[in-house]
């Protein structure tokens, strides 16, 4: 039987706003436990929620960059459960009248553009975090967290694979990073993501039981969890089982997911307004001004690289899929005009590096001016694009202007036609026997010619003079 | 004449002319505390030391000069407002420990104001009962009749005024827990506009309902008492950013002309004939005053109960998720899980109404009920609120008994709760609309129990309130009777 998958994805973005979201408390990571709190996060008898409302005005912000509608009454509800980390017994989300609705974002796949629903976007409050004690049956509750503000975007059941469902939360991390309304941080948790996966007959209307995925703290670990679960669905079915609707967790070390819960229990959450919160009205002079104050998205920064700067569907796609990635790429395009050229670089060389080096693009050593200027000393004559490579290395290392790296290596390229002709003259009396190969029609051997001259010169010889000599030579 | 037996404007003039000091009157209410809360149980919490050192602060600013409008005078306060350092329980086990490291909004206005913070009142657990009997560190007494109750929430904030264990007391009203109190022991009181007192603070039993307000002597009090509690605060988002106008300005205005609505829900079956006849009373001397008096209908008024105990629960069973033993509050000995330790936490520190409140909460809240019961009740709220606009589209203000019949016995209805829920019949609509209502005594029953007279206005109509009980306080000549169970 021949099966669809059905993906659903609710991605959870900490907002950067610089307080809480009903409390004037730091939002900053990594502090000593609860020290980021006031009676309102400790869930204190008494005290009141008062809205930040630039919380409100990044959800916004995320509303009109993904196409949605958004309400122009928000009203805010609690969500009533009770766990350790929720220091009041509930959670201010938004039920009813979330911030926004139906929008749509589009990812490509395979050269395929593809249109994904957003069921609706809603402000809510993180909660705090819990510490297990490893040796004593013991936790402890840290609430640094509590009350950071989230976004939850919650998608319609569009996707089809691993695959889409990757690039679609690419799509929306590169969405809110161009908005710089979050981080993005995936391993801190400040961008996640469960994913609702179901598989259907082909062909089918009605939905399949479906599980939930969590802990999947990256982009290829969303893909790589979701295949996984797909093909464990799939088996499963077509060996006459039933999938039964849990809660699964994903284990990137040994590849697989497990149970988090044994047994999925019935919800209810008891949804109503909170009455401490007064409904929020969003302005028609809000919205403008929201939108006046919108960068340019990841979707018309690649239309404009392919458009303006020719450069192919595929280089724009990954240079802009990086709002730090492009910034990088056109400060360096105002020092060197060749796009592709640039482009190239990045994509091949720093990419790779960085990636070997664990290091994010905006701690990368070598500006985009010093990159440029590499390139420049290609173009030049100056150096040659292997040598190019070396002094990379170099500018990464210690992070000098390519400029000083060469000058310091002693990396100028020769291309002082006489000084070259003085090796090439060297190497061809000192070679009979290559020499009468060349003439016997053996073109090859020029690679080792070449090679000689790189080999004296310790590879800065200026090779397209190298080989024009040598022929020159051979010929005589 | 005692210290502690006078009212705040008395007690004010006399300390800027320094006639006396702070350090006097606290010492003269401590006396009396002394003296009479054995019989009576208003206090939960008493700080003596206190008390004491902010009214020799207070003798030092008066003595420069400065010194707020409330300077010297010893205040006590439900035990549901956060006090700084204080022990604040809510009348409940699970906070009987709780220290507050925050001031509400509410007292720090207070103290601001100069005023000496005696101690925290008794009242029913989360300010869950009419009352006062649902408290767990005891039931106060009524000061006129010591076997009868004092009535509640705000039980001991009632019986503290009228035992002059304190000068004037706040409460907090829900659904009547000021002005069913301060009818019951023969004080002023009076609930303001949702929205005019920050609720900051104030440890919330239904938060859409929720009010701080004074209980005094006299409605001369009530107005000073109120001018330095009211005001927008920014912790509020529900507090409503107008003007404070001058309350004791109001006074002196008189009744002539004003439109005074008798709505006649409110005189119907259950109201005991005693309770009629002084209110009918008042509202004779009233319109001897010069008042025109409008006969109204609010016909919703029945269904404000049912719609209440929906609402009020609905919001507590949230409020009060928050007592789970986890950071403060009570905590089983040893749970075996985390299951364990809520069950057992919360089964312990809560009471039997708390229980059943939040049972009807929850219940009331659950998915497949509710559409049936939050939301039809909201609905109801609505027609209440409308009730209202048309009545007072046609009245300045509104008068009525506070409650169908007088103080009961204490123990008396304790097998019936909704019994004692329909005594809040008259006082929950102005909660569900969120105006004003004032409780003014107005007579005593045969038996010698006080009788009030409720005052209710349009929003932030609270100095039009304070002109008619001054008024009818002045024809009524009984302010300053002291209870002589005492």
């Amino acid at each position: 039987m021949e099966f669809e998958t059905v993906i659903g994805l609710e991605v959870h973005a900490q907002l950067s706003t610089d307080t809480k979201i009903f409390c004037g408390c730091s939002t900053e990571f990594g502090k000593p436990a609860n020290t980021n709190t006031c009676p309102l996060c400790l869930g204190l008898p008494g005290v009141l929620p008062v809205l930040n409302r630039k919380a409100v005005d990044y959800a916004v912000k995320m509303a009109l960059a993904t196409n949605c509608r958004i309400n122009r009454t928000n009203i805010f509800a609690r969500k009533n459960y009770f766990y350790p980390d929720l220091p009041k017994g509930y959670q201010i989300s938004q039920f009813d009248l979330p911030i926004a609705e139906h929008g749509w974002v589009e990812i490509e796949v395979e050269g395929e553009v593809k249109r994904i629903g957003l069921t609706r976007i809603h402000l809510e409050e993180d909660a705090g975090k819990l510490i297990h004690d490893e040796r004593e049956p013991l936790s402890y509750v840290d609430l640094n967290r509590t009350g950071t503000p989230l976004i939850e975007i919650v998608s319609e059941p569009d996707l089809r694979s691993g695959e889409e469902a990757a690039a679609y939360l690419k799509k929306l991390h590169a969405i809110v990073r161009y908005l710089d309304i979050c981080d993005g941080n995936m391993q801190e948790g400040s961008f996640r993501c469960d994913a609702n996966i179901s598989l259907r007959p082909k062909g089918r209307e009605e939905f399949g039981t479906r599980t939930e995925l969590k802990n999947m703290n990256s982009f290829r670990n969303v893909q790589r969890a979701i295949e996984y679960e797909v093909r464990r669905q799939r088996d499963l079915l077509l060996d006459g089982g039933k999938v039964i609707q849990q809660t699964l967790l994903w284990d990137p070390d040994a590849g697989r997911t497990s149970p988090m819960r044994s047994k999925e229990e019935a919800h209810d959450y008891r949804y109503f307004p909170d009455p401490d919160l007064i409904p929020v009205e969003i302005s028609e002079e809000w919205i403008e001004k929201a939108e006046k104050e919108q960068p340019e998205l990841p979707d018309q920064r690649k239309k404009r690289f392919m458009e303006e700067l020719e450069l192919p569907a595929y280089d724009a796609v990954i240079l802009t899929g990086d709002r730090e990635l492009a910034d990088y790429f056109e400060a360096g395009l105002g020092h060197y005009r060749d796009a592709k050229k640039l482009s190239n670089w990045i994509m091949t060389e720093l990419i790779r590096e960085l990636r070997d080096r664990e290091m994010e693009i905006t701690s990368c050593p070598v500006t985009p001016v010093n990159l440029a200027r590499l390139l420049g000393l290609i173009e030049a004559g100056t150096i040659s694009g292997k040598i190019a490579k070396t002094v990379f290395q170099e500018m990464l290392a210690s992070g000098k202007d390519p400029d000083i790296v060469v000058k310091e290596k002693n990396l100028v390229q020769i291309s002082d036609e006489g000084e070259i002709l003085k090796l090439v003259r060297e190497i061809v009396a000192a070679n009979p026997e290559q020499v009468k190969q060349f003439k016997e029609g053996k073109s090859k051997v020029m690679g080792f010619f070449v090679g000689q001259l790189m080999k004296e010169t310790k590879g800065k010889a200026n090779p397209k003079m190298a080989n024009q000599l040598f022929i020159e030579e051979l010929n005589k | 004449m005692e210290l502690y037996s006078l009212t705040v404007h008395q007690l004010r003039k006399m300390l800027s002319k320094g006639a006396v000091s702070a350090v006097e009157i606290t010492e003269s209410v401590l006396a009396r505390i002394d003296r009479v809360e054995g019989r009576i149980g208003a206090y939960i919490t008493l700080d003596r030391d206190g008390a004491l050192a902010q009214a020799a602060a207070a003798d030092r600013e008066i003595a420069r000069s400065a010194g707020g409008p409330l300077a010297g005078i010893p205040l006590a306060l439900k035990d549901v407002a956060c006090t700084e350092g204080l022990r604040t329980t809510a009348g409940s086990k699970i906070l009987e420990s709780f220290i507050p490291p925050y001031d509400a909004t509410m007292v720090a206005k207070l103290k601001d104001a100069g005023a000496v913070i005696l101690g925290k009142l008794s009242m029913d657990e989360f300010a869950m009962g009419s009352a006062n009997e649902n408290c767990a560190f005891g039931t106060p007494h009524n000061p006129w009749a010591l076997d009868y109750v004092c009535g509640g929430s705000s039980g001991g904030s009632a019986a503290a005024v009228a035992a002059d264990e304190c000068l004037a007391s706040i409460g907090s009203d829900t659904g009547g827990s000021i002005r069913q109190p301060a009818s019951y022991c023969g004080v002023v009181g009076l609930k303001p506009t949702y929205g005019r007192v920050s609720r900051y603070g104030l440890i919330a039993y239904a938060s859409s309902l929720d009010q701080f307000g004074p209980l005094t002597k006299d409605v001369r009090d009530c107005a000073m008492i109120l001018q330095e509690i009211s005001g927008y605060d920014q912790r509020d988002s529900t507090s409503v950013n107008i003007g404070v106008p001058d309350y004791s300005a109001a006074l002196g205005k008189g009744v002539k002309g004003l439109k005074v609505g008798i709505p006649r829900e409110y005189f119907e079956e259950g109201v005991a004939p005693e309770v009629a006849a002084a209110v009918r009373n008042g509202i004779d001397l009233l319109k001897e005053a010069g008042a025109e008096l409008v006969d109204l209908s609010l016909p919703h008024t029945d269904y404000g109960v049912a719609a209440y105990y929906i609402i009020a629960p609905a919001e507590a069973s949230s409020n009060l998720a928050r007592y789970d033993g986890v950071r403060y509050g009570h905590r089983t000995a040893a749970p075996d899980s985390l299951l364990e330790m809520y069950n057992q936490s919360r089964s312990e520190g809560f009471g039997t109404e708390v229980k059943r409140r939040i049972m009807i909460g929850t219940y009331a809240l659950s998915s497949g009920y509710y559409d049936a019961y939050y939301k039809k009740a909201l609905q109801v709220r609505t027609l209440i609120i409308n009730d209202f606009k048309e009545a007072f589209a046609r009245c300045d203000v509104m008068v009525s008994p506070v409650t169908p019949g007088p103080a009961w016995r204490i123990g008396e209805k304790n097998s019936d709760p909704l019994s004692v829920y329909l005594t809040d019949i008259l006082t929950i609509p102005a909660n569900m609309a969120g105006v004003p209502g004032l409780s003014l005594p107005c007579g005593f029953t045969g038996a010698g129990l006080p009788i009030g007279f409720q005052i209710q206005a349009p929003h932030f109509g609270e100095e039009r309130l304070l002109q008619t009980a001054y008024a009818l306080e002045r024809e009524l000549g009984i302010a300053g009777r002291k209870p002589a169970a005492l």
